[in-house]
């Protein structure tokens, strides 16, 4: 008896793996990371490292305990932690933060069946119990500082700072759009830097853009709900405002676009076909724009994209492809 | 905005069918098939065609020349056999397949001289009776792959539903150059094989099909056309599986084949290339298939080539040709890394159909590691035929027949697209084809019952 290899084909495989994609996605958040240590110092760094090793380490001892093959060098945990970290003010109690992650991952990730099997975005969820049951720290704003030492040496873009630091007085451009704060909004050149208060890697939009043209270069997400996503709360607010400013702020503001480039694109909680992806992205800018306008909290991403988590399936279902050739029943 | 087309009855398509880059590998495409030595010994199965097994018509002990045949046609649906070797029937014996059957098998042990069957002459071909029966007579069988038998295609009741015949010289696998060298070497053959058809099935109408990265052979044909003789070449893009038969008839007439319907039913007839150059080498010559152009290839062979050897050969004299392995196979494939089938050892003989046989070192054949499906719906955008693999999946996973009939899994040509692009290495190709026998015994029973409850409510109208 030979001992070859027979099995079912195809024999050859192209080289994507959950390992390279979720690298991919580590890759593209890499900008928005830079861009949170500059704006808000040190401090920002440590929240992340905090939540990606208790996110790592909560998926490793998880495992351990109900015997499951361990998952953690799929690198999705990392990803789970590094979007919950984005997602939290810089100056969030560390212990809380390390919570948040347990959460993400066991509560949301693990006992739904681990990775591919959960229903609603972990980070989202994770973001979502913690704004509950820390009110108070989760929107409690630092004011972009951690600039001031890196940029000093550069000349004109220190007057870009300064002009930053003094207008931002811990308001998110949320808060100041919905007239809860008498603040003033931040120039639109620091909204796109991400010289405004915030959480800690929704800041930057430039960084933010940067990663999601990485990934759609690199084929990890398809355009279709970012685009939907972030046209429908334009168009939306525009609709509702009549203000193109306005309109831009709104964009720019929140976790909007973190949110649409990397949580709702997320593989296991949101449709997979290309009509799916642009139903899911229009339902989520128009939960968005409903809560940020008339509900009662500033912002509404996380509540839009979990709302939508649990639609998916259905909207899958329904948007299905009519196989070729296919003669209905 | 892709365009719309109302086919097929209620269907309605995007215009590009999907697929996957496969790389094309085409290592040997410039190399002219060599002969081999003759092999000592050749096992011919009975069945290397769709359709009843072939019948054997020699016995032990019998004196074969090349071009003898050595078994009929067991049926309408089914294909004769012919020897390529000259030498003596050695045994009669039970063969296990790779579908999983004994089939009856000759085995001739070679004497090595070749010496040709008297009075081979090219058979009298003046109308389509004549022409088919010359297509039955030379045994030959779809070469692509698919061996289903050529003159049962062409058998058409009303020659007025045949409105193109196609020629398949996509040739989509990776690796494998054999359809391109016969489009180089035998395009004349090739040639004589469309004006067969064009003059016996009365077609007006013949599109070559053949991918972009086969210049050489898209240039040989175009050379041949000549304004207004019906005969076209269609490059198409190299996009995998586009020589599978449904997609070439969608890109190159336009058409869907629905679900229970053959291509005829859409009009359109598709040969490949070199079982159309079979077909016209035994009208031209009378000597029927016998031997086969095969590619050999892949990471374990020292030097890869085209060869042509008699059907029969063990594959391991065709390696053997090719300066044996550089490195131990792990893995041996009859056709291509996309659709081929792994072999058992390496004793399984070179059949009608087989194309290419590759070797695999360690490395490549390692099987990669499963991991739990991430739902990204790459294989939803990959698939050429828009099933939904995932959820074929997660219904074989959860027995339920119901929802496989809705997902169309039937319709699955087993292509490995889906497996192709997964990032999980699922095995979706595999609960393809389990799911289609779960489907089908689900279907049967369902019938069954159906039958069951009419007759009994047949019996209750008789009472009353």
């Amino acid at each position: 008896m030979s001992n070859m290899t027979v099995s079912v084909s195809p024999h050859i495989k192209d080289n994507a793996s959950t390992t390279s994609i979720m690298r991919d996605v580590l890759i593209a958040l890499a900008p928005a990371l830079i861009a949170s240590g500059l704006i808000f110092g040190v401090r920002a760094l440590v929240v992340v490292a905090v939540c990606v090793s208790f996110a790592v380490g909560g998926e490793w001892v998880f495992e351990k305990i109900v015997k499951k093959p361990n998952t953690i060098r799929d690198l999705s945990a990392v990803v789970t932690g590094v979007l919950l970290a984005y997602n939290l003010p810089a100056g969030i109690p560390l212990w809380q933060a390390a919570f948040g992650s347990l959460v993400a991952i066991i509560v949301v990730k693990q006992l739904f069946g681990g990775i591919g099997a959960n229903f609603a975005n972990p980070a989202i969820t994770a973001r979502i119990v913690m704004l509950l049951a820390f009110s108070s720290t989760m929107t409690t704003w630092v004011t972009p500082n951690g600039l001031s030492v890196a940029m000093a040496a550069m000349s004109s873009a220190t007057k870009v700072l300064q002009g930053a630091t003094d207008a931002i007085t811990g308001a998110t451009p949320l808060i100041i759009l919905k007239g809860e704060s008498a603040a003033a909004l931040p120039s639109i050149q620091n909204m796109l830097l991400g010289i405004r208060g915030g959480c800690l890697g929704e800041t930057s939009a430039i960084a933010l853009v940067i990663g999601g043209i990485y990934l759609l270069i690199r084929r990890v997400i398809s355009w279709h709900t970012p685009v939907a996503f972030i046209g429908t709360v334009f168009l939306f607010t525009l609709l509702v405002g009549g203000n193109l400013e306005h309109s831009v702020y709104q964009v720019l503001s929140g976790g909007l676009l973190i949110g649409a480039i990397f949580m709702a694109t997320d593989y296991s909680t949101t449709p997979n076909t290309d009509w799916g992806r642009i139903i899911f992205g229009v339902g989520c800018g128009l939960i968005t724009v409903l809560i940020r306008v008339w509900g009662n909290y500033p912002e509404g991403v996380s509540f839009s994209i979990l709302l939508m988590n649990i639609l998916a399936p259905y909207i899958s279902k329904l948007t299905r492809k009519k196989p070729f050739g296919g003669v209905s029943v | 905005m892709a365009l719309r087309r109302k086919l097929g009855g209620n269907a309605v398509y995007s215009k590009r069918l999907n697929g996957v880059h496969a790389p094309h590998r085409k290592n040997t495409a410039g190399d002219k098939p060599q002969r081999i030595p003759t092999p000592a010994v050749v096992t011919i199965p009975m069945s290397m065609h769709i359709g009843a097994p072939a019948k054997p018509v020699v016995a032990v002990g019998d004196e074969v020349k090349v071009g003898q045949l050595i078994a009929e046609a067991g049926g309408f649906v089914s294909s004769p056999i012919y020897s390529g070797v000259s030498g003596k029937v050695k045994k009669i014996d039970d063969m296990l397949m790779s579908g999983g059957a004994f089939v009856p098998t000759i085995v001739i042990e070679t004497d090595g001289k070749q010496t040709m069957l008297d009075g081979i002459t090219p058979p009298k071909v003046t109308n389509l009776q004549e022409f088919i029966e010359a297509v039955r007579n030379s045994g030959v069988v779809g070469l692509g792959g698919a061996g289903f038998p050529t003159a049962v295609k062409l058998s058409v009741k009303d020659l007025s539903a045949i409105e193109a015949v196609i020629i398949n010289g996509a040739e989509c696998e990776p690796y494998i150059t054999s359809d391109t060298r016969t489009m180089i070497d035998d395009a004349d053959l090739v040639w004589e094989g469309i004006e067969l058809i064009k003059k016996h099935l009365q077609v007006h109408r013949v599109i070559i099909g053949i991918e972009d990265n086969k210049p050489q052979c898209i240039g040989n044909f175009r050379k041949m056309c000549i304004a207004g003789d019906g005969v076209e070449v269609k490059v198409l893009p190299a996009l995998y599986p586009q020589g599978a038969e449904k997609v070439l008839i969608y890109n190159t007439l336009g058409r869907v084949v629905p679900e229970g319907k053959l291509p005829i039913d859409v009009g359109a007839i598709v040969i490949n290339c070199t079982t159309l150059a079979a077909v016209a080498k035994y009208i031209k010559t009378g000597m029927p298939l016998v031997e086969k152009c095969v590619t050999v290839d892949g990471s374990a062979v020292k030097s890869p080539k085209n060869v042509i050897a008699p059907i029969g050969t063990p594959i391991k004299d065709v390696f053997e040709f090719c300066g044996g392995f550089k490195s131990e196979p792990q893995k041996v494939l009859y056709g291509g890394p996309m659709m081929g089938v792994a072999v058992p050892d390496l004793d399984v003989p070179i059949l009608k159909s087989t194309n290419a046989v590759l070797a695999f070192n360690k490395k490549d054949a390692a099987l990669p590691k499963e991991t739990p499906c991430i739902k990204c719906g790459r294989c939803f955008a990959h698939c050429p035929i828009n099933l939904s693999p995932a959820d074929i999946e997660t219904a074989f996973r959860l027995k339920k027949p119901e929802d496989l009939e809705e997902l169309k899994v039937n319709l699955c040509m087993e292509c490995g697209c889906c497996s192709y692009v997964c990032p999980a290495n699922r095995p979706l190709v595999q609960v393809h084809k389990l799911s289609k026998v779960m489907l089908r015994d689900y279907q049967s029973a369902q019938k069954a019952a159906d039958e069951m409850l009419k007759a009994k409510q047949a019996q209750k109208e008789e009472k009353k």
